[in-house]
């Protein structure tokens, strides 16, 4: 791995031993449980990971122990939980390589972080403006600018993918022009697993002085990011898909963006004086953060990633990507069986289908077996259409994954076969 | 909870050869109904013969318990009066929606094989959306130029 200077020395220990994973699994308490009394497989980390006793011990204390609203009281109660949230800012700060605190916002999640910046940066746009995206996107990175363009008059251009589900990255390069304002793209697709090559789309846009906005939902919790490195102008990614709680996510913003971004949200915190003359907004990243913010979900992720650092974020890298590739193999054997996306670099995503039984059918009787897969379309409707299918079940796999799970998803594969004759 | 009681034989028979399957040409009305969640479509025919559907076609994709259900639905409403019809949807809801032991009410004929669907909550939308359908269907003849949007489980 790239050790960077603020890594913790338990990290590097961790490098050195071998990946046991029976370990990783005794953190989290759910896999204590049983589902109709039979072994959990839970392969439905892409749609929210499950959280480690660390996560949900330091919140409980937070709750016992400190709570208090953050910014305000002068006793010793609110300087604790301030302590706590603005700790939690510095801890995801260090965690994305973020330049300043001024550059990390707490909102609720990805799908807030991508709305602010289609709401407030989007007041600029106009007619004769372009926002690009892809394919591939989640509707979170979908629908806000479809909105924006709606409001402002300004075009949405969506780059093409093929049909083992990557970029058309000519076609990209095509559709960007001097007119393209802003270009949102996923990292790795939720629906498909397919690894954008950020890097060269970053450096595209920027060519062409677009800014650009990263939907890391389904990349934080499995591969170190550096924001400084990649470039890019904002980045947006949730608590839930990285071992965190719902409820809570990051907006990374560029500093230089954000200072020219009105706010989007007024009310308390986001000022700094109020009268009915006027207001002045309170400075970064405050200005971004109206209300009482979720202080137990800021401490929650900031447990959650130095659960992660710990662990070892390049170590469960491996360990997913030995898991993708063999249940990719063992999937590939079952007969009618089609995997839908098969980029070159995925993540540890596999969406499928089965002939003769419907997605949903699947889902149930998968259940039935323990074996929690998602159903449905993903949150990703045009790449549903665009393959040509109502809805697939995706398997997707976290640090706590193993190869029980994929064994189990295979043989209740064949007893869905069975039912279905 | 046993998957034998959902996908009871008559389902997987009904999902595998759906009856009245198709469309219509010309009909008295239609409705579209989708189930967005789990990506179920379809589209409902009708040929009605004063207060009686004397026709009704379904096609679409969806789920064996959505397209069986359907099928089932189309069987049960052929020859009905619009009374009978609501009667008939309301048995539907009521088993669809009951507790898992309580009685089943008369009267359901073959649609009794979707009883099991009460044991997964996640799935009774699925059995509802073709009546759901219908129920518009005959509202749109009924109040012709009112919306036609499509019926939605969510």
């Amino acid at each position: 791995m790239n050790a960077r200077p603020n890594d913790t020395a338990d990290t590097h220990a961790a490098d050195a031993a071998p990946y046991d994973v029976a370990r990783v699994r005794a953190d989290f308490p759910v896999f204590g449980t049983t589902v109709r009394g039979k072994r959990l497989a839970f392969l439905d980390t892409a749609a929210s990971a499950q959280q480690p006793r660390a996560v949900i011990d330091a919140i409980a204390d937070y709750q016992r122990t400190s709570h208090a609203n953050v910014h305000r009281g002068v006793y010793q109660l609110s300087q604790k939980a301030t302590d706590a949230f603005e700790g939690a800012r510095e801890r995801v700060r260090r965690f994305i390589g973020a330049a300043s605190l001024r550059e990390v916002i707490f909102t609720r999640g990805t799908t807030e972080s991508i709305n602010l910046v289609a709401q407030s940066w989007g007041r600029r746009l106009g007619p004769g403006d372009e926002i690009l995206i892809t394919w591939m996107e989640h509707h979170a990175n979908i629908v806000p600018w479809q909105m924006l363009c709606e409001r402002s008059g300004a075009t949405l251009k969506v780059a093409p993918i093929d049909r083992r589900g990557e970029l058309d990255l000519d076609a990209f390069r095509a559709l960007l022009s001097p007119r393209t304002r802003l270009v949102a793209f996923t990292q790795v697709s939720n629906a498909l697993g397919t690894v954008l090559p950020i890097r060269e789309m970053i450096a595209a846009a920027k060519a062409y002085g677009a800014l650009t906005l990263v939907d890391g939902a389904q990349a934080v919790a499995h591969q170190r990011i550096d924001v400084q490195s990649l470039g890019c102008d904002f980045y947006a990614f949730s608590s839930h898909k990285l071992y965190g709680p719902t409820g809570i996510g990051v907006l990374y913003g560029r500093e230089a963006v954000l200072r020219d971004m009105p706010p989007w949200q007024g009310g308390g915190d986001m000022i700094l004086t109020v009268s009915f003359t006027g207001t002045t907004y309170n400075e970064l990243p405050f200005r971004f953060e109206a209300g009482t913010p979720n202080i137990s979900g800021a401490v929650g992720l900031a447990a959650a990633i130095d659960w992660l650092d710990a662990l070892g974020i390049e170590r469960a890298h491996a360990h997913e990507q030995g898991l993708l590739r063999r249940a990719t193999e063992a999937l590939s054997r079952i007969p009618g069986l089609r995997i839908i996306g098969e980029a070159a670099h995925k993540g540890a995503v596999i969406s499928f289908t089965l002939e003769g039984v419907h997605p949903h059918d699947l889902g149930t009787i998968l259940d039935a077996e323990g074996v929690a897969v998602r159903t449905g379309h993903h949150c990703a409707m045009p790449v549903m259409e665009f393959f040509d299918v109502p809805a697939t079940a995706r398997a997707s796999f976290g640090c706590y994954s193993d190869d029980e799970d994929i064994a189990q998803l295979v043989a209740a594969l064949g007893h869905a076969r069975e039912v279905f004759g | 909870m046993d998957l034998k009681d959902l996908y009871r034989d008559v389902i997987l028979d009904h999902n595998k050869r759906p009856r009245n399957f198709g469309r219509l040409e010309p009909c008295d009305c239609a409705a579209d109904g989708n189930n967005p969640l789990c990506g179920d479509r379809l589209t409902v025919t009708l040929r009605l013969e004063g207060d009686r559907i004397a026709d009704i076609r379904f096609e679409g994709k969806g789920c064996a318990i959505s397209t069986a259900s359907a099928s089932l639905m189309t069987e049960a409403v052929k020859g009905l009066d619009r009374a009978s019809v609501e009667r008939l949807h309301g048995l539907v809801h009521q088993t669809l929606t009951a507790p898992v032991e309580s009685a089943l009410p008369e009267g359901l004929g073959k649609i009794a094989a979707l009883t099991g669907v009460r044991e997964f909550p996640a799935r009774v939308k699925c059995a509802s959306l073709s009546w759901h359908t219908l129920a518009a269907a005959l509202a749109q003849q009924a109040a012709p130029g009112a919306s036609v949007a499509p019926v939605s489980t969510e």
